[in-house]
């Protein structure tokens, strides 16, 4: 019998948009890497608030230029984000990311250091940070239906332990939620590699296949074929995985797809931080594998909660994103249970089934969503990390 | 049932997956296959860390080795059945 889920809902804050969020930060958003004191201090000035520093912004161009705007823009859109502070060391790029932001509806304001210095800038900034904390303090959460939230996933510190528990809990999820109208993200262009075939069978239309394995090949050819040594061993499977038992970035990937389930297909493949446009649904989003860049990129695609099956342990979190971290290792849950949200070890005992697991991580969402802060919440974790394409001018 | 030692995806796949710390060689191991809950024995051949994958059959250099009913590298050394399959005797073949 198919999964209804009409019934789940939980307690969230309908944006200007519509979109549904589970967070209600204040950020302020620094346009470039010149511009994280500022931001800082303006954070410090006003509690409450988050600054999100990066190392980017300056003297990027063409496609890597327009990555940094999507991803600032769609950062700063996020439905977990209540009001911006954008601050830029110019005037002209930090208008291109006020004014993506100002589309969501959202209040959001710019401030430029040239001509004003640190000082007067975070003196200007604090007063409307202020303002804006206690404006989105008083915004009230109401009763959202839980296929109303983006939730996106991706793994990391992968065993051989997420390929049999923790990604196929993921996968039972996303098989019983897509159906139900939630909108879903998956990525790893290079922990894809070695089943890809099978990634391109799942796509929902020929054209979603086609463009997925047109991204697949242009990370082949660009990236790997481009830059390779001897061979991609040296860190794909990484030194974790393969301390974990995995062997070949085939095994790997196998592993890592079953985050998709059984039934799931794709509707469309995203660029990095692309906002998918075709629906409610799954997407594929060409990302790197690396954890913090992949959760970076897809809370800037407007996901609002990540599920994270872990092996041997990733402690990986988001300023504006709850990770949701699950795993299946005994081992890992002995040594660093302090990092895991859900404890699907029981798969491996034969004590849980799968369906168990996915409905535990259903559960998990739901009460994520509803204000309980994840592991890497508590623990401070807020890695937020821009994909860069290649150097800057 | 009692907990398993080692679990495998597929009834085609020629490893399976240790499941618990601390197996030590000579283990008498229950061994469950998760795609149709059925179950054998297999005595491990040497003490093998959780995770790490054990040959269900003799296999040769060269061989393919298949794990969720799919082709994920070839062995680049021998192990018995029983032993520990890892990447001292198995390799991808795509590099």
């Amino acid at each position: 019998m198919a999964y209804d889920a009409s019934n789940l809902t939980v307690q969230g804050w309908r944006r200007e948009n519509g979109r549904v969020g589970v967070r209600n930060h204040v950020i302020i958003l620094p346009v470039d890497d010149i511009s994280n004191a500022a931001c800082e201090a303006v954070a410090n000035n006003v509690k409450g608030t988050m600054a999100l520093p990066h190392a980017y912004g300056r003297l990027q161009f063409g496609e890597d230029l327009d990555l940094h705007f999507r991803t600032m823009i769609g950062t700063g859109a996020n439905p977990n984000v209540a009001a911006v502070i954008v601050i830029g060391i110019e005037p002209e790029w930090t208008k291109v990311i006020v004014d993506g932001i100002a589309k969501t509806g959202k209040p959001v304001t710019g401030f430029s250091i040239e001509q004003n210095g640190d000082f007067e800038t975070i003196r200007a900034a604090s007063w409307t940070a202020k303002e804006y904390v206690h404006w989105a303090t008083e915004l009230q959460k109401e009763e959202c239906p839980l296929t109303d939230l983006w939730v996106s996933t991706k793994c990391g510190e992968s065993d051989t332990t997420t390929g049999l528990s923790s990604c196929p809990t993921v996968g039972n999820m996303y098989d019983k939620l897509i159906p139900n109208g939630l909108y879903g993200c998956f990525g790893e262009t290079s922990e894809i590699t070695g089943a890809e075939h099978i990634c391109e069978k799942r796509g929902a239309t020929p054209e979603a296949s086609a463009k997925f394995m047109k991204i697949f090949q242009a990370y082949q050819d660009d990236v790997i074929f481009a830059h390779q040594t001897d061979d991609l061993s040296d860190s794909q499977p990484t030194k974790g995985n393969i301390l974990g038992g995995l062997t070949t970035i085939e095994e790997k990937a196998l592993g890592n797809l079953e985050k998709i389930g059984r039934d799931c297909t794709y509707i469309d493949a995203l660029e990095p931080a692309e906002a998918p446009e075709k629906g409610r649904g799954l997407y594929f989003m060409d990302t790197s594998s690396a954890a913090a860049e992949c959760v970076t990129l897809m809370a800037a695609a407007g996901y609002v909660v990540h599920t994270f099956p872990t092996g041997q342990g990733n402690v990986v979190g988001n300023p504006i994103v709850p990770v949701i971290k699950i795993s299946g290792n005994p081992r890992t849950l002995r040594t660093m249970s302090e990092h895991i949200d859900v404890d699907v070890t029981g798969v491996l005992t034969r004590e849980m089934t799968i369906d168990q697991a996915g409905d535990a991580l259903i559960d998990m969402i739901r009460r994520t969503a509803n204000g309980r802060a994840t592991a890497a919440e508590a623990l401070g974790h807020r890695e937020f990390v821009m994909t860069k394409l290649y150097r800057s001018a | 049932m009692a907990a398993p030692q080692l679990l495998v995806h597929d009834e085609k796949d020629n490893v399976g997956v240790v499941v618990v710390e601390g197996l030590t060689a000579n283990t008498d191991m229950l061994c469950v296959i998760t795609h149709d809950n059925s179950d054998f024995r297999l005595t491990a051949g040497a003490d093998i860390p959780i995770g790490h994958k054990v040959a269900l059959k003799d296999l040769k250099e060269g061989d393919t080795v298949i794990k969720y009913g799919e082709d994920i590298g070839k062995m680049v050394g021998d192990a018995p059945k029983g032993g520990h399959v890892h990447t001292h005797n198995c390799k991808t073949k795509r590099w």
